[in-house]
């Protein structure tokens, strides 16, 4: 019982993770109807540049405090959202409206391109930090088994939800977000109302940029290893989690999440910690077998 | 735009450049001795990064602003020119590819180029039937190559099966497991399919690392066995039994790089051919109808079930005989031949070809293998280039090298169907 509590929470701090950056993914798919495959390398530089950032505010001596912490974040999804505005920018825009394939080729090449500019500018090799919010709070203890709920676990569900708030919040109740439903309905239709879906589009991968730099920092602060290659795994994962809620859907992306996190925790704790991958993707083929749009998902009525 | 104008357009590209370059190249984290990280400092590569990103930005905006004073018009004499001269162009490759062992100053280096290179041309010919005929999204293609590489090595390993029997063995299993993928996922359209067979791809690389007693884990399987000229083993030897000794020629090593050479160019040959001869038969009729409306092709009866399991069961079996030419031309495999970007890279030639062109993809695994062979001493920039290379062709030409289509039917003539109307499926 303790066993099976500690693993839930260790799934859903990783499964708020996998949600941030599943809502880039779906965000992105809902407006232009591409998989952004370079999502996953977006967080992989976010967490190297929240790294530096914590190396930057240590060598300043101002590295404490729960500010300092905001501080980091600030500073990654701010250089991560230009990150993401440059994508779409360079390798995404000329493609628009053009067939269907050209955009996931692009993407790919933009992956290969960010993975191999971190390893050429920051070297190959793994890079570690020392925990910067050690300690946690125990919630039971069984026997010799305790219960460990830590203070960066805390933090990343805290945090995770209040960005996701204010990004409901900013889907549904702003000017901005109104503009990007409709260009998600139809974008001919939005551009003919006078909305400019260029920069709607533009804002929608600087929005998923920065929430992938949340979950980037995040990864940074809970695991405190990170190289180069780390944004493979973690964006396909998020991709998986992104189609399982249904892609398209926002609540879907973060139940997907979640669902992700908890599949791969508690098959590691139970069954085998190798075959912890294959227990994620069977769950997302067999789930789509039966449901083929997702959970959440619409169901796509046809124009014949 | 006018002069002053792009120089501020080019100083706002610098800006962005400074803001993305400033932490990531200026700043390098490095880790020290004790195992704590340290920064190091490198601010003139950031300058000239962002003195490239000005000056480039500056110059492409010019020239673009120039360029669009031009009234588009049809096909120039130039084009059309190169068009006569394309008819000649596929028939030219292949001669050239035939003699190219005996060619002077072709060594050993540029035959294993050659071998690398017609291997991929194989495997997006194989992806092309998924893809560019059948218009199926498959982003686990390497699976196929893994099994096609894994089944031949097994069966070498515990049942001793030369490889002219495990050719055939391997390309059959593949396209079983071909139907197994295929099965489950017919449902499901465009990306859907496209994270499923990627995950199907990832979960057999993950099995292959983790079953270690059948697969040797990581460590993979070494000491594979070679091929032979139809039981005569190239062995330095020259005895009676090898080669060389019953040709009566000097042994030596170059033979058996020309034999691999000659055997992947006729498998790839292969793969063409049976493409060439099936898009003519009903089934292949049946792959292109499925390409360009799925719905259409169910009211006319097609049966759209057998007709994506073949598309799969035929892409796959072309990779599992890949596969079994990779194992032996290596003698040692391992998982870390098979990872996704290997099917990203497949499926990027086909895409940058022009899906559904058996000319194209040729061409494009020449232009992306050979040339990424080429550049072998960018080192660690070779990747990076690669992926540029990607984008900057997709940005250039998104239908990709050879965008229009000769139909395979026609009622009178066959007409070349336009970059615009070409189908590309929806599965």
């Amino acid at each position: 019982m303790a066993y099976a509590l500690q693993q839930l929470i260790n799934g859903i701090s990783l499964g708020m993770i996998y949600g941030l950056i599943a809502v880039g993914y779906t965000m992105v798919y809902g407006i232009i109807g591409m998989i952004n495959f370079a999502h996953g390398d977006i967080f992989m530089i976010s967490a190297f540049i929240a790294l530096i950032a914590v190396i930057l505010l240590s060598l300043g001596g101002l590295m404490d405090g729960p500010a300092a912490i905001l501080l980091v974040l600030v500073i990654s999804m701010a250089i991560t959202a230009l990150y993401g505005w440059t994508l779409e920018r360079v390798a995404y825009r000329p493609l628009r409206g053009s067939f269907r394939l050209a955009p996931l080729i692009s993407a790919i090449g933009m992956s290969i391109v960010l993975q191999n500019y971190v390893q050429v500018s920051q070297g190959a090799r793994v890079k570690p930090l020392e925990p910067l919010v050690p300690g946690g709070i125990e919630v039971m203890r069984d026997g010799a088994f305790v219960v460990q709920f830590s203070y960066i676990q805390m933090l990343i569900i805290a945090v995770t939800l209040v960005v996701l708030a204010v990004f409901t919040i900013l889907v549904t109740r702003t000017p901005l977000g109104r503009a990007m439903r409709a260009c998600e309905q139809d974008r001919r239709m939005a551009a003919l109302l006078g909305i400019d879906t260029d920069r709607t589009i533009s804002l929608t991968f600087v929005i998923g940029a920065s929430l992938a730099a949340v979950a980037g920092t995040m990864y940074l602060l809970r695991y405190g290893v990170i190289d180069f290659y780390i944004g493979f795994l973690a964006g396909v994962k998020a991709f998986t989690a992104a189609v399982l809620g249904g892609i398209g859907s926002l609540p879907g992306a973060v139940l997907g999440g979640l669902l992700i996190g908890l599949i791969e925790t508690f098959w590691s704790a139970y069954f085998s910690v190798q075959y912890k991958d294959v227990a994620a993707f069977s769950i997302l083929a067999i789930t789509l077998i039966f449901l083929p749009t997702g959970l959440l998902g619409r169901q796509e009525v046809e124009k014949v | 735009m006018t002069p002053a104008a792009a120089v501020r357009d080019a100083a706002i590209a610098a800006l962005v450049a400074f803001g993305l370059f400033a932490m990531l190249v200026g700043l390098r984290t490095d880790v020290s001795p004790t195992g704590g990280l340290f920064l190091r400092q490198r601010w003139a590569d950031v300058a000239l990064l962002c003195g490239i990103v000005f000056a480039g930005r500056l110059a492409l905006t010019l020239w673009l602003g120039r360029r669009a004073l031009r009234p588009s018009t049809g096909p120039t004499p130039l084009t059309l020119q190169l068009q006569r001269l394309g008819r000649f162009f596929a028939p030219a490759m292949l001669a050239a590819a035939l003699v190219l062992p005996f060619i002077p100053g072709i060594g050993r280096y540029e035959l294993d180029i050659g071998i690398l290179v017609l291997t991929y041309v194989m495997l997006g010919w194989g992806l092309n039937i998924v893809v560019g005929l059948a218009g199926l999204l498959d982003l686990g293609y390497v699976a196929f190559y893994a099994i096609g590489a894994y089944s031949y090595a097994l069966l070498a390993q515990y049942f001793g099966l030369s490889f002219w029997i495990c050719l055939p063995l391997a390309g059959i299993l593949a396209a079983f497991w071909g139907v197994i993928l295929g099965f489950p996922v017919l449902r499901l359209r465009g990306d859907y399919l496209a994270i499923v067979t990627l995950a199907f791809g990832e979960i057999i690389r993950v099995v292959l690392i983790n079953w270690a007693s059948l697969t040797g884990g990581p460590n993979g399987i070494s000491g594979i066995p070679r091929p032979t000229f139809f039981g005569l083993p190239f062995s330095m030897s020259g005895g009676e039994g090898s080669f060389a000794g019953f040709f009566g020629l000097e042994p030596s090593p170059s033979h058996r790089v020309i034999f691999l050479y000659y055997l992947i160019f006729f498998l790839a040959l292969l793969t063409n051919w049976v493409t060439i001869r099936l898009r003519r038969q009903p089934l292949g009729r049946a792959w292109e109808a499925l390409r360009e409306d799925e719905i259409a092709c169910r009211s006319l009866g097609i049966n759209i079930r057998d007709t994506k399991l073949s598309a799969f069961a035929i892409g796959a079996m072309f990779g599992g005989f890949a596969g079994a030419f990779f194992a032996t031309r290596q003698a040692f495999i391992s998982p870390e031949s098979f990872t996704f970007i290997e099917s990203a890279i497949i499926l990027a030639i086909v895409v940058l070809g022009g899906l559904g062109s058996q000319v194209g993809v040729a061409v494009a695994a020449l232009v992306m293998i050979g040339g990424f062979e080429v550049f072998r001493n960018l080192e660690e920039w070779r990747m990076l280039v690669f992926g540029a290379a990607m984008v900057v062709i997709m940005v250039l030409r998104p239908r990709g090298l050879i965008g229009t289509r000769t139909p395979t039917i026609a009622l009178k003539e066959k007409r070349i169907i336009g970059k615009d109307l070409v189908g590309e499926g929806r599965g």
